[in-house]
This record gives structure tokens, sequence and C-alpha cells, in this order.
């Protein structure tokens, strides 16, 4: 499904990664490691296509994003580490709003469904008076409603979550990869989950 | 798509009336400013009436600079606007649906304010309507223009001072033919040339802001 050849990366005058490959099928999973600064950031944002290589290229079944644009965007989520929620709006608002410029049908019943699995259920409080775990949840309650979207690219999905978000949120990439999807994501720690495929930045 | 640009829309409006004293803030200026003129002047009513048009046109100039540099800023600090660039729908919507949005919050109140202050310089109520008229086609290029200043200048330090440097110069053409079609009007030449450029003026763009606005968004945002 995704594939990228060659990738160089310099951030701030620095080289990151150079000559970097990688392909992913449907139904694995990609584990980006590394250190602070190593550049997982990075690497995600040019798979998502935010940031454009200094060489190389990344393609989604045979095409190169750069020239899909839009048509990729819709088959991709991407979750960065900024949580993507506005503070004065409340996590329901906030949700059906990411749905709805994501190009997806938003159902009432899912949103609050979803919200429900995340412990957000009739909160009807602004985003900026939740905790930043809570914050987090709003965001990632985003997930149980892109099982269509076959790609996940997920950016530290286990920061500030305490451990039964942590297991949710373990249990909806398992059942992405279940149903043939395919999910990338960083993260600094050792996670429990195995990863059909690991790139270690540090090595 | 159109799913899309009203959900921008109506999110906007419904972050603005959250924080209303954001709002209100560039109102206030835009009287205040339009105010400080009378009383530092003095009760000269032909001067004023001379200088009004102008002075009214720089305070709304300055009161939507004001606004600008959030317009994507805290879109960008949060990360929506990062969702909004891989959204389904093309950016140059999404940063028209923005810009039509700040024009909403910062550039209609203004056009409905502008009378009361009209009031203050004695000018004609026969000129009310140009008045209006004249801020309602010209705050909407305002805003497309300035969105392209706040997309370019995004995340650099002391974006705001630059925003104005790069912004200002661009107003200028508004404010010649905003300020021209009242001093047309009281002269009794009527101002309909004026404000057909800046009809014009505004159908150019909002043709071809949308597009500088995204690639200035997909630059700024790497």
């Amino acid at each position: 499904m995704l594939e990228a050849t060659g990738l160089d990366c310099a951030r701030g005058g620095r080289m990151l990664f150079r000559g970097l490959s990688l392909s992913l099928r449907g139904g694995e999973r990609l584990r980006i490691a590394g250190a602070n600064g190593s550049g997982k950031t990075s690497l995600l944002r040019i798979l998502c296509g935010l940031l454009s290589p200094d060489a190389g290229e990344v393609r989604w079944r045979g095409s190169a994003i750069s020239r899909l644009r839009e048509e990729y965007s819709k088959q991709l989520l991407y979750l960065g580490h900024a949580p993507a929620v506005k503070d004065d709006l409340t996590p329901a608002e906030n949700l059906r709003i990411t749905c709805t410029l994501a190009g997806m049908s938003v159902v009432e019943n899912a949103v609050e469904v979803s919200l429900g699995r995340f412990g957000l259920s009739g909160m009807e409080s602004p985003v900026k008076k939740l905790s930043q775990g809570q914050k987090r949840r709003a965001a990632l309650a985003r997930l149980p409603l892109s099982e269509s979207i076959p790609l996940w690219l997920l950016d530290e999905p286990y920061a500030a979550l305490d451990a039964a978000a942590t297991r949710l949120v373990e249990e909806l990439i398992d059942g992405h990869v279940a149903r043939g999807g395919a999910v990338v994501l960083t993260t600094h720690q050792d996670t429990r989950v195995g990863a059909s495929q690991v790139i270690d930045l540090d090595a | 798509m159109l799913d899309a640009a009203r959900c921008v829309v109506v999110r906007d409006l419904l972050v603005a009336w959250r924080r209303r004293s954001d709002v209100a803030t560039a109102l206030l200026f835009f009287v205040i400013v339009a105010s400080l003129f009378p009383l530092g002047i003095g009760a000269e009513p032909n001067l004023l009436r001379a200088i009004a048009p102008g002075v009214i046109w720089v305070a709304a100039l300055l009161s939507s600079m004001l606004s600008l540099s959030r317009l994507f800023s805290a879109d960008h600090a949060d990360g929506t606007l990062e969702q909004m660039l891989l959204g389904a729908a093309p950016l140059g919507v999404i940063a028209a649906a923005k810009a039509f949005a700040h024009w909403l919050v910062s550039g209609l109140p203004l056009a409905l304010i502008a009378p009361l202050i009209a009031l203050q310089y004695d000018l004609p109520s026969s000129l009310y309507g140009v008045l209006a008229l004249s801020l309602l086609l010209g705050t909407p290029v305002l805003s497309l223009l300035g969105a392209i200043g706040a997309a370019l200048t995004l995340g650099l330090r002391g974006g705001g001072v630059l925003l104005s440097l790069l912004v200002l110069p661009l107003y200028v053409p508004v404010l010649i033919m905003g300020a021209g079609s009242l001093e047309m009007a009281a002269a009794g030449m009527g101002g309909q040339g004026q404000l057909l450029l800046l009809g014009a003026m505004l159908v150019v763009a909002a043709a071809f802001a949308p597009w500088a606005i995204s690639a200035a968004l997909r630059i700024s945002s790497e």
C-alpha cells in the first residue's frame, strides 16, 4: 500500500536520515523508534505529505503522493503530537468538525458511542477545562470512527494516557490491523504490542 | 466540499462567539481610533467632514489588521491546521472559508457600525449608504489579502509586525477607492465608479487569494 524510497530529511541544517526506504502492506504495523530529535515526527509528516522530503519519494498504491494530494489525504488518518482539538469547543463539537473536514459523514450516535468509549460521554465543558490526558482522549476518539480509512499514521499515540486508555488504543490498533488496515506509529518507549516492522532512527 | 467550507465557517464563528471579548476588542478599537480625531482636531465641521472618509477607512484597515495575526496561528498551534491541510476538501476552499469567517467577525460589524461614527464627523445622512456599501465591498478584500500575509508569516518570530509591513501596502488601493467613493459622493458626483472598482477588486481577490493563501499555508506549515 505505502512505499517510500530513498528518503532524505534534513531539519535545521542537520541530517536526520538519509536513504530511508520502507514498504508497508495492509495488515501490517510499522513502529518508528528513536530518541527525541531523531526525526520520528518528520518521517511521519513526510509519509502523510505535510513535509516534502529533501530527496526520495513516497508512493501510495503505486502513485506518488505529491500528485494524489486530496485523493491520498482521504485514505489516511494522521494524529500529530498536537492534539488537534480546539480549546473553546466541547469534545463532541471537536469530533464532529474533524470528521466533517476529513470528508466522513457524521453519524450523531457514533460520535456519542466513540466519546463514551474514551470516557468523555456527555462532557459539555470546552476542552480547555479538561486535563492533558482527557484532551488526548478527545483527539483519539476519532479512531473508532475511522475504521474505513486504510492508513493510520499516529504520532506518539500513547503519550499522556493512563493504563485503561492505552489498552483501548492498543485494541483499536489491533482491530484495524486485523481488518487489513496499515498502521504507522512512533513511540520512544518499547510497547508491548508487537510490530511487524520496526525502523530505528538511532541505528 | 461545501460541507467542509460550511463546517469551517461555523467552527470559526463558534470559536469567535466563545471568545467574544476578542471580537469586541477589534470593534472597540475601530470606534475609539475613529473618535480620537474629532476630539484631537476640535469641532470644526468643515475640516471634520473633509477628513472623515480617510480617517474612517484607515481606522477600518487597522482594526481589520488587529485580528489577522490570530487567523491561522491558533489553528497552527493546536494542530487543527494540519488536519485542514490533510482534509478531504481542496485547501483553497478551506482558505476561502477561513477568510469569509474572518470577514463576518471583523469586517461586517465595521460596515454596520460605521454610520454611527459618521455622525461624529457631521457627514450628511445621504452619505451613510455609500459609506456602509464601500465598507461592505472593501472589507472582504482586506480579509482575503490579509489572510495571504497571515499565512506567510505563520510561525515566525515577531510575525505580527512583519504582517503589518507586508499587508498594509497591499491595502492601499482599497483605501484609495474606499475613501474616494465617499469623497466623490460628498462632492455630488456619485461614488459609483469607485464602488464598482471596489467590487472588481473583490471579485479578483476572491478568485485568486484562496490559491495564494493555500500555497502560503503549505510552505509555512512544513
